[in-house]
């Protein structure tokens, strides 16, 4: 069953139709990459799918609602997390305070109340454990390497337990051990009941990985299917050979 | 770490003790003018800082707000017939909601821009503000001014009752300040200042957040205005929405330290006594612009993040020295 469903979905930036006419299907449960040579719309479509930019035409479905002119943190609530090509923390929060921020609250008076209940901050430290950071607990985002901020992006992304995240290129810049525990960790949530859609460069890491790959190329789905499949497919050698 | 809390608490009480007997100690009017106006920015700072300090958002239109809310209150005495004393002070929660609906409405269409734009927008409101209140001659009474009701007390009583009233406001400014810094929606403000668009991906609502720190602020700046205008019990329009009000407030919320509690608080009391003391000793001049000017210059060179974020992190490197210097020196 389809967890999120694009239909006919398109974007221009003024003379440049950057998604055109896109149809894309999202299983639930499974790991699916998101693959096409530069600038063949990837990263629009999650912009689209998040609600970061607004479509021109077509339409997005998550668990049979639309999600049409919800804003980013609406899309969030209604369980649909994403990280961002550069990973992107909040430098001048410690990497705990990085992971209360997500966590969700009910009513203004728990709005109003202490940041980080001590249920909230025990599940931080837990996630902050499970990525193998906790020791940088207290420390200001912005003084991490790059491989911890990927790391905490990750676990920041995780806190509001979505339904489906959106990954931009969680290998880039990234070496090959840590490569390896991001894709560790990602299976583990994935067996835990997260779906995720990446979009990657790295295609052994998105082969090893995915259990579906999407490919698109100008702005528009070209072939999905196994890993495999997709590696032979004409359309996609073409694509990509002949960008 | 507990006998730390208990030495940050007792300072606090013994500040908060001085600032209470601050009339009885130096009860000359002078020094309970220099009060009035040091207190009155403390207020100011803290309460920009909400907004400024906490979202990053720097608006340099609060000035707006601050002769809004002696507009406001002004009107209101009028129109309701108060005497002078101290019923006045009552209403002044009154021009603090008047100025909370004024400034919702400008916010809503302010907060949908960011950075150098929303620093335009506010400027511009603030100057609209102004030509309004010069033209507007049968509401505000224009360029010839708008009267308050006539404090009865004299002499060295005067100040007394406008100390205590900038200073609760003052207080209210500290504790709705130290109550957001520590609370969940404080930490979205937070996230916000760091990264927008970050915040809004992990479901901040940032637009709800934004408004909402803007309209506490400029409630409390307005609230404060208005027990300016009593204070000064005739208002002009150059006057309280004066471009310098709003520049104070954000150089002191600078040199203290941005997005810090106390920073506001310590930004204003460097900077308003030095500007009375050279108002006083030089007249008119309006020097004290060339000692913002030079102060600004070099809070942005030495010090961008101001003082209390500096000497916190010069402290903590210190700290972190001292066991290495110390295990270096055992045999």
């Amino acid at each position: 069953m389809s967890l999120l469903q694009v239909d006919h979905l398109s974007k221009r930036f003024g003379g440049v139709v950057a998604v055109d006419d896109c149809t894309l299907s999202i299983p639930a449960g499974g790991i699916t990459g998101l693959i096409g040579p530069n600038g063949s719309g990837k990263t629009t479509i999650f912009n689209l799918i998040t609600g970061f930019i607004a479509k021109d035409e077509g339409q997005i479905t998550f668990k049979s609602q639309r999600l049409d002119g919800l804003g980013p943190d609406s899309v969030y609530e209604r369980g649909i997390g994403r990280t961002f090509q550069l990973a992107r923390i909040f430098p001048r929060l410690t990497a705990l305070e990085n992971l209360l921020v997500p966590i969700r609250r009910k009513g203004l008076r728990a709005l109003f109340s202490r940041a980080g209940w001590s249920h909230e901050r025990s599940k931080a430290m837990e996630m902050l454990e499970f990525l193998e950071i906790a020791q940088v607990a207290d420390a200001l985002g912005g003084s991490l390497s790059y491989g911890q901020r990927k790391l905490l992006e990750l676990g920041a992304v995780m806190m509001a337990e979505p339904e489906l995240v959106l990954l931009d290129e969680p290998a880039g810049g990234v070496n090959p051990a840590l490569l390896e525990r991001i894709a560790d960790r990602l299976r583990t949530l994935n067996e835990r009941g997260t779906s995720f859609l990446i979009v990657e460069h790295n295609m052994s890491f998105v082969m090893n990985l995915c259990s579906e790959v999407i490919v698109v190329h100008r702005g528009r789905q070209i072939a999905s299917g196994k890993p495999d499949a997709v590696r032979s497919d004409p359309a996609v050698l073409d694509a990509y050979l002949g960008a | 770490m507990y006998d730390r809390r208990v030495l940050m608490l007792l300072g606090l009480v013994a500040v908060l003790a001085v600032a209470l007997l601050l009339p009885a100690i130096a009860p000359d009017s002078a020094t309970t003018n220099i009060a009035v106006f040091t207190v009155m920015y403390v207020g100011l700072a803290t309460a920009w800082n909400i907004m400024g300090g906490y979202t990053g958002y720097i608006s340099l239109g609060h000035a707006g707000f601050f002769g809004f809310g002696s507009y406001a209150l002004g009107l209101l005495l009028a129109k309701l017939g108060v005497a002078g004393g101290y019923e006045p002070f009552l209403f002044v929660p009154v021009a603090g909601v008047l100025t909370a609906v004024l400034a919702a409405v400008v916010g809503w269409f302010a907060l949908r821009t960011r950075a150098a734009t929303f620093v335009i927008v506010t400027i511009a409101f603030m100057f609209m503000l102004q030509l309004l209140a010069e033209n507007l001659t049968s509401l505000t009474g224009g360029g010839a001014g708008l009267a308050f009701p006539n404090p009865p007390w004299r002499g060295g009583f005067f100040n007394i009752p406008f100390y205590y009233a900038m200073l609760a406001l003052a207080l209210v400014g500290l504790a709705a300040s130290w109550w957001i810094r520590r609370s969940k929606f404080g930490l979205g403000l937070l996230a916000i200042r760091d990264d927008e668009d970050k915040a809004l991906a992990v479901g901040v609502p940032a637009g709800a957040f934004k408004l909402t720190a803007f309209v506490i602020s400029a409630a409390l700046v307005g609230m404060i205005g208005g027990v300016y205008g009593y204070y000064v019990t005739f208002i002009y329009p150059q006057f309280v929405v004066d471009p310098l009000i709003g520049i104070s407030m954000v150089l002191m919320v600078f040199l203290g330290g941005l997005g810090t509690l106390w920073g506001p608080v310590l930004g204003a009391l460097i900077l308003e006594p030095a500007q009375l003391w050279l108002a006083y000793n030089y007249g008119v001049s309006r020097l004290y612009l060339v000692l913002y000017s030079a102060v600004f210059l070099l809070v942005i060179l030495f010090m961008p993040r101001g003082i209390i974020p500096s000497a916190s992190e010069l402290i903590a490197r210190r700290r972190a020295r001292a066991p290495a210097t110390r295990a270096g020196a055992t045999p």
